[in-house]
């Protein structure tokens, strides 16, 4: 890996994220009454769409809200310039790592059309909900403002069509509840709330989150490793991997994920026994394994959406032999536009022989021309991989992200020498079962709190 | 405007601003949670599996209320905190933790490092009122719906937007 290049700058990045960070402070305070300030950073977002195909409509967008006179589309318009600004910083972004890594391009593949979509009364509802947020302000945010999300979600939940927005709303609705009311808050997160005001906003536009399946692939998967994302009330995993094509073409890099929403209290070894029964990858992974896939459908972006009849177990993997022997050729796909964001950059990479030290409470491992900070709290609490077992390591199979104005490295699976033997520790070991103590100790926790759960519901649900 | 003047966690998509709830046994509070500006939740009956008492303190006043899914009122909760709000206070501290439900409620237990005992005790001290009950179908109904949870179908078609939700090492 060229580590030089992770730490050279990137053009345009200061400028863009300034132009991000000024329309974000509109936000804190609300759109209602707009002052000078907050009336010269609208007006700075759409100078800086100014030319490219958004320009007309962010400039008139622009002139109502200031004149507080917005309607629902002039949010919709202002939320679209954000993320094409963010969208810009993730391509330079990407564009850096694949140097770095010396990865060929992402394949361009054709999107398919969206398919048609239900729900768009719902998708309305939500809208208006968070056009009154943007007027409100993180500052205003009150009780009664928040659980305005409640029945929207609640009516969205159900359907797997609208799952995606469904899942999004409820996690920004549960932080903004537990963070009322604004007016008090210490310090608010102005990116994260800006960002999922902006992607919820943008999610409310028909055939935005349509089904984009574009083909179905044939050949041999073998798992990288496993990352985990949660919120109070749902959870996804998701296995990154290299996939062979029967057919003997290129290696690519492919993820597949499975979710599942939950009650608050389903935690730690909770989450992997939701998710289990539904994706037989998570046990491959867990044993070590491969898995043959027979016609199982890809998104254009390099989901696998994942079918149990379409997988069989195959011959053992080793995650560092794959990195090690595949990884550098292997091509990834391109992010959708419209879903172009800085968190979405997670490129799994092969780290050796780096020292590793600890600064200031946090992690950090030093490469020729290079030192890179170790995300380790995105280590799910329920496997064996710890910020002891990183620290301690000489190699390692990570994700390689970018938050914050700096790229971070978020390990899958480590591997140390113990008593002379490599030794491999991976973060996801536990996604399929374990027969480690503590492992045991939290999946036994787990299964009484969904047992309690679940006679309390068909006790009290159905009556 | 401040620009530049951002901390890196306000710069941050992924700043955690919840801790994920801590494990807890649930059979005897199945149901605990800080919303609508009150501590409410569900407790179990000791005596008739299928009776609940929906319990809540509101914060700052802590005026409180207690009675069961078919709405009776509480026979503890008349004039004191009940045994059922006793132990949705202990339950609350043990999933979100002492300091996010004193912030909650607004306790400023005496003694600097608040625990379920202090801020029952500081709140009892206050001398709370009964508060009116007509919360207790929602609390009820928002119970329901956090159960409803364990009925949606998993997916395995991406959820891209988790990715502003990484899993976190910390615990309430
Ligand atoms: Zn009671």
């Amino acid at each position: 890996m060229r580590g030089d290049l992770l730490s050279d700058p990137v053009e345009g990045l200061d400028e863009t994220l300034a132009v991000v960070d000024a329309f974000d402070g509109v936000l804190v305070a609300g759109l209602l009454r707009p002052g000078p300030a907050q009336a010269a950073a609208v007006a700075g977002l759409a100078d800086a769409v100014a030319g490219t195909p958004l320009a007309v409509r962010v400039a008139e967008a622009a002139g109502r809200v200031t004149a507080g006179a917005a309607g629902e589309d002039d949010f919709v318009a202002l939320a679209a310039a954000r993320s094409a600004l963010l969208g810009s910083v993730h391509d330079a972004l990407a564009l850096r790592i694949d140097e770095a890594v010396g990865r060929p391009g992402p394949e361009e593949m054709p999107a398919p059309a969206a398919g048609p979509e239900q729900g768009t009364n719902l998708l309305a509802a939500a809208r208006s909900w968070l056009c009154d947020l943007a007027r409100s302000g993180w500052r205003g945010i009150d009780h009664e403002l928040v659980a305005g999300a409640a029945p929207v979600v609640s009516a969205m939940l159900p359907d797997p069509g609208l799952r995606r927005r469904a899942t999004l709303l409820d996690g920004f609705a549960a932080e903004l509840a537990a963070s009322c009311p604004g007016a008090t808050l210490e310090r608010v997160p102005v990116r994260r709330w800006a960002d999922l005001w902006s992607r919820a906003l943008l999610l409310t536009v028909p055939g935005s989150a349509g089904e984009r399946t574009a083909d179905a692939v044939t050949g041999r998967l073998l798992p990288l490793g496993v990352d985990v994302q949660e919120h109070a009330t749902a959870v996804q995993a998701q296995v990154h991997a290299v996939f062979e094509p029967a057919d003997g073409g290129a290696p690519r890099l492919v993820r597949a994920g499975v979710s599942a929403p939950k009650p608050d209290t389903v935690v730690g070894a909770g989450l992997w026994q939701l998710l289990r029964p539904h994706m037989s990858l998570l046990g491959a992974v867990s044993e070590g394994r491969s898995m043959e896939l027979d016609a199982m459908p890809v998104t254009v972006e390099g989901d696998l959406v994942w079918d149990d009849e379409r997988a069989r177990p195959g011959e053992p993997a080793d995650a560092f032999a794959t990195a090690r022997v595949m990884l550098s050729a292997a091509t990834a796909a391109r992010i959708a536009p419209l879903d172009r964001h800085p968190v979405r950059i997670a490129v799994p990479v092969l780290l050796e022989g780096y020292t590793t030290r600890s600064e200031e409470g946090r992690l950090a491992f030093d490469l020729a021309g290079l030192t890179v900070a170790v995300d380790t709290d995105r280590m799910p609490a329920a496997g064996p991989l710890t910020p002891e077992a990183v620290a301690a390591s000489g190699a390692c199979v990570g994700l390689l992200r970018w938050d914050a104005g700096e790229f971070l490295l978020q390990p899958l699976a480590v591997e140390a020498t113990v008593r002379k033997k490599t030794v491999a520790v991976h973060a996801g070991a536990w996604a399929g079962g374990t027969t480690d103590k503590a492992g045991v100790r939290a999946e036994k926790a787990a299964t009484d709190a969904v047992a309690v759960l679940r006679e309390r519901a068909g006790r009290l649900l159905r009556k | 405007m401040g620009v530049g003047a951002l901390s890196v966690w306000e710069q941050s998509s992924t700043a955690r601003v919840t801790a994920p709830a801590r494990p807890r046994k649930l059979a005897k509070v199945p149901f605990v949670e800080l919303a609508d500006g009150r501590l409410q939740g569900v407790v179990s009956s000791g005596s008739d599996i299928g009776r609940v008492y929906v319990s809540s303190v509101a914060a700052r006043t802590y005026a409180f209320s207690c009675s069961t899914n078919n709405n009776r009122p509480c026979g503890g909760a008349r004039g004191m905190f009940c045994k059922h709000i006793q132990a949705l206070v202990g339950e609350a501290v043990l999933q979100y933790g002492a300091e996010r439900v004193a912030r909650y409620l607004a306790v400023d237990p005496p003694d600097g490092e608040p625990d379920a005992q202090s801020l029952t005790a500081a709140m009892t001290a206050t001398r709370p009122v009964k508060g009116d009950s007509a919360a207790a179908a929602q609390v009820f109904s928002r119970f329901l719906r956090h159960l409803a949870y364990l009925e949606l179908v998993p997916v395995t078609f991406p959820l891209p937007e988790m990715q502003w939700f990484p899993s976190t090492r910390a615990v309430a």
